[in-house]
């Protein structure tokens, strides 16, 4: 059976890459024998698949941001995962597991666009990047719900046709995927400056090892045998939806990240780690549409925020201190209810706690002192104390009033406004200096 | 001892008090011991079915039963059930247990049905004389030396002697009217799509249906109710709605266009079939039906396309049986790869590899277009043709078989000739319409003649309407036990 969220997905990510789907789509069978796959055939679509000519533009390190176009993708089902030389069986014994198998996957195969063996990990990143965005899965390599085969070939500076392509298979990281192609291309070139051919081959890559072994030919020399899978019928894609669909798709990292720049006046640094991951910047959203100022919003989730999701090992959806929390304790910040560092302690204790800022300020006593006449205590106190510190101050170390000020701010227990404190600390230091 | 032929009967008795479930079963039960020499069961339930029967006789008492109540079906061994074997008339099957039940027996069992075993069958439904069984070959009731027809060999034989009250077969290019004409029953082939085939073990996934085999259109059209119907778990079951079939058996035929496709007339059909059939037109006639002659012009190529087309699926769908999930294993093999070689070499039968083969060869690189492709260019025309015919007649009346049984290992070593059985049933298939056999005479020697009522995609009632017009004249009462039992 067709599972319908399937078609949703496969929609999505159609939309989101600008190709165009197909009124009709066909189910094929592709036919091979081995024991991860149970039926002996795997659907898969062969001609007409779901979607056809679409497009990622890559930001890369190197240079200027550039398109790889996408062929086609199409839906097939997974197969089985072979294990080979587990510790736990006898040598002659493989294992096969079938969880897997049977379950829906989306293939995307580009044209031969993708530079170089650094772009190729930054094309993987804005695709896993996307389906998170497109919420088609979480796209983790090493559970393999975001898997690469890689093609590569080599061509002479100056010439038009790509040489000879190879297969690399086996790569379960960005990483991998970028040494095994640098591993590949190092390996092409050197066969063709001495002279040699490139044979169309498929590769395993050795992680352990650092290289890619031919696998033996018999092993991907198939004759698959496609037909039209005949339990299934053709896919008909109604143009009406489409277009709903087009209306449902969530606005994209590389428009969020440029809407951020202009709407909200952030610097690229911060529009780009904002709209990185989906659930960052909705958060994201959420505060600046209730703060007037962005930047401001934007340190504290980038900062604070952030911070907090990585020591306490939370998602940020799944955080305490949600949008609206933030917002508040930002507002308590804005009308001196509250400092700097008093939010972020209150931050952390509402992670901590699961606790409504406003409550823990009432409950812990951090509310802001703002009481002159308090404060000017608390300062006579420190000034009597540190007498030594003083002195030194009013022969000119103009260093030493921050580390009265640090003991002003400790005496309040970090409680009293910093503004005020300068200008009273100021005013008391200047009082001596005149007596 | 009462007759037990078909539901109404039964379900008269029962409600008289003259019998009752148990009693039913212990029945067919005794008349299934006692035709063992046909082979036409590979597996019986009889605990099971005795207490199916216990439970159901116990719902008639509270007045629960279910429309089915009183109805023993015997089960062709390629529809799963989640107990006893299924094992599709090969060795490779030969322990394999299902872990669930085909979407029809769940309908059959909820509406009372009583499963009283799984019938004999050729292998994985190949063949058309239930010759090709790892389990032995299946004898007709009707004349011991002659094959039962198949690959619904076992039920056809299973109803023809009174092992049960009706059986259940599938059909891909005849398996179910082929034997139904060869045992002297009636079988049908539903529409494409109208009833599902999760739980049908795949031949060719196209052309599969399940269908009934009875002893009255009344109870074919009883079990098609239930069967029928859109299943979630079948992508290629029709979502439409399921009209009352014993509501469309009644009623006249005047006026009613019968169409006579004269490429299913030519060459090759014997003499006493011929005779049958003018009979049937006339009787036809005689209820004021008019005959009308068409012409389905791709006939001649049905079969080429039909085994290129079957044997293609075939291919694929049987390839999940290679040792390493399903069924048989065969022993230490050195390599993955000899182990399927040995499996399937040592565990599947002839018949069976040699589709394979033939299916493997059509789809291969380089092939597929001559062969493959140019078949289902072929199916198109044939489909084509009938929606041609449709224009002229509403059903279409033709001979289910060429010939009446022929001789057990008369065409064993003649596989073309083994084929060539099925050119009046397989473009039915090819073209996803419905159509029934129904006895419509016998030759000299009192071997059963089938006539074949093709209909429009989904109007299996015009079939039953006809065939039920056709049973009283044509099949005399009792006749059928009879001669099976006799």
């Amino acid at each position: 059976m067709l599972n319908r969220k399937t078609v949703d997905f496969a929609a999505r990510l159609a939309l989101a890459t600008g190709c165009t789907i197909n009124a009709k789509s066909l189910f094929a069978r592709k036919n091979y024998f081995y024991p991860d796959l149970p039926k002996g055939y795997q659907i898969s679509q062969f001609e007409q698949p779901f979607c056809e000519k679409g497009r990622i533009i890559i930001d890369t390190a190197s240079g200027e941001p550039y398109e790889v176009r996408i062929r086609r993708i199409h839906l097939e089902e997974d197969a089985g995962k072979s294990m080979h030389h587990e510790t736990y069986v006898s040598a002659d014994e493989s294992l096969v597991d079938l969880n897997r198998c049977g379950v829906p996957l989306l293939e995307l195969v580009t044209e031969p666009d993708v530079r170089a063996p650094e772009d190729a990990a930054v094309f993987l990143s804005h695709l896993r990047q996307l389906v998170r965005y497109l919420e088609i899965c979480d796209g983790n390599m090493e559970e393999g719900s975001l898997r690469c085969d890689a093609n590569i070939s080599v061509r002479r500076r100056g010439t038009a046709t790509l040489g000879t392509k190879t297969e690399l298979k086996n790569m379960n990281s960005f990483r991998h995927v970028e040494r095994a192609l640098t591993y590949e291309y190092a390996r092409q070139c050197a066969l063709l400056d001495e002279g040699q051919e490139v044979l169309q081959e498929t590769l395993l890559w050795d992680p352990g090892r650092n290289v890619a072994v031919p696998m033996r030919s018999k092993e991907f020399s198939h004759d698959y045998r496609y037909f039209p899978e005949p339990d299934l019928l053709p896919v008909m894609i109604d143009a009406g939806w489409i277009e709903e669909q087009r209306q449902q798709l969530p606005e994209l990292p590389r428009a969020k990240k440029e809407r951020y720049q202009r709407e909200f006046a952030l610097p690229a640094y911060d529009a780009a780690l904002l709209s990185e991951d989906a659930d960052v910047a909705r958060y994201f959203e959420a505060v600046a549409a209730q703060v007037a100022d962005k930047k401001l919003a934007s340190n504290w989730v980038m900062g604070e925020v952030l911070r907090a999701c990585k020591e306490s090992g939370k998602s940020i959806s799944e955080l305490a201190m949600t949008p609206l929390r933030l917002v508040e304790l930002l507002e308590m910040v804005s009308r001196s209810e509250i400092n700097a560092a008093v939010a972020k302690k209150i931050l952390e204790e509402v992670v901590r706690t699961g606790h409504a800022p406003r409550t823990l300020v009432a409950e812990g006593g951090m509310a802001q002192i703002n009481d002159d006449a308090a404060l000017r205590r608390a300062i006579a106190r420190v000034l009597q104390q540190q007498a030594g510190d003083v002195q030194s101050y009013l022969q000119g170390n103009e260093k030493v009033f921050g580390f009265l000020m640090g003991l002003v701010m400790k005496a309040t227990s970090g409680r009293a406004n910093p503004k005020t404190v300068t200008t009273l600390l100021r005013e008391a230091l200047a009082d001596r200096k005149r007596s | 001892m009462h007759d037990f032929t078909n539901l109404h009967t039964i379900q008269q008795l029962l409600s008289d008090g003259a019998t009752n479930c148990p009693a039913l079963t212990t029945h067919y039960l005794a008349h299934i011991d006692e035709g063992a020499e046909l082979n036409a069961f590979i597996s019986v339930f009889k605990e099971r079915a005795l207490a199916q029967a216990e439970a159901i006789e116990r719902k008639r008492a509270q007045g629960t039963a279910g429309a089915l109540a009183g109805m023993v079906l015997a089960i062709k061994d390629n529809i799963v059930l989640d107990y006893g074997g299924t094992t599709c008339g090969s060795e490779i099957l030969r322990d394999f247990k299902a872990p669930y039940t085909a979407t029809v027996l769940q309908r059959l069992a909820d509406a009372d049905a009583i499963f009283i075993g799984k019938t004999n069958m050729d292998e994985f439904a190949m063949g058309s004389s239930t010759e090709n069984s790892a389990f032995g070959a299946v004898r007709n009731p009707v004349n011991r030396e002659r094959v039962p027809g198949g690959s619904s060999g076992g039920s056809a034989a299973a109803v023809a002697a009174g092992m049960c009250t009706a059986a259940l077969g599938s059909d891909t290019g005849g398996s179910i009217r082929q034997p139904a004409s060869f045992c002297g029953v009636i079988g049908l082939k539903p529409s494409y799509g109208r009833v599902s085939r999760y739980g049908l073990v795949a031949f060719a996934s196209s052309l599969d249906q399940i269908g009934p085999l009875t002893r009255s259109t009344a109870d074919a059209a009883a079990l098609l109710q239930v069967m029928a119907g859109h299943d979630p778990l079948d992508a290629t079951s029709a979502s439409l709605p399921v009209p009352d079939f014993s509501a469309t058996l009644e009623g006249g035929i005047a006026g009613m266009r019968i169409g006579i496709p004269k490429e299913y007339y030519e060459e090759g059909l014997e003499e006493p079939v011929r005779q049958a059939l003018s009979d049937t037109v006339r009787f036809f006639e005689e209820l004021q039906a008019v005959t009308v002659p068409v012409s389905l012009p791709h006939t001649p190529y049905s079969i080429a396309a039909y085994y290129i087309l079957a044997n293609a699926e075939a291919s694929a769908n049987l390839a999940r049986y290679d040792g390493a999930h399903y069924g048989v294993r065969a022993g230490q093999s050195p390599s993955l790869e000899e182990m399927y070689v040995n499996t399937r070499s040592r565990a599947l039968g002839a018949e069976v590899k040699r589709r394979i083969m033939l299916g493997t060869y059509v789809l291969s690189s380089g092939y597929y277009e001559a062969y493959y492709n140019k078949a289902q260019q072929v199916r198109t025309c044939i489909r084509a043709d009938f929606e041609k015919a449709w224009r002229q007649c509403d059903v279409l009346l033709t001979p289910t078989c060429p010939t009446t049984a022929f001789r057990i290992g008369e065409k064993v070593a003649d596989p073309l000739t083994m084929y060539l059985s099925d050119v009046y049933t397989v473009s039915v298939n090819l073209s996803g319409l419905p159509a029934l056999s129904i006895p419509c005479g016998r030759d000299t020697q009192g071997l059963p003649i089938g006539a074949q009522l093709i209909g429009r995609p989904f109007d299996e009632g015009t079939l039953l309407r006809l065939a039920h017009l056709m049973e009283r004249h044509f099949i005399p009462a009792r006749q059928v036990l009879t001669n099976g039992m006799g």
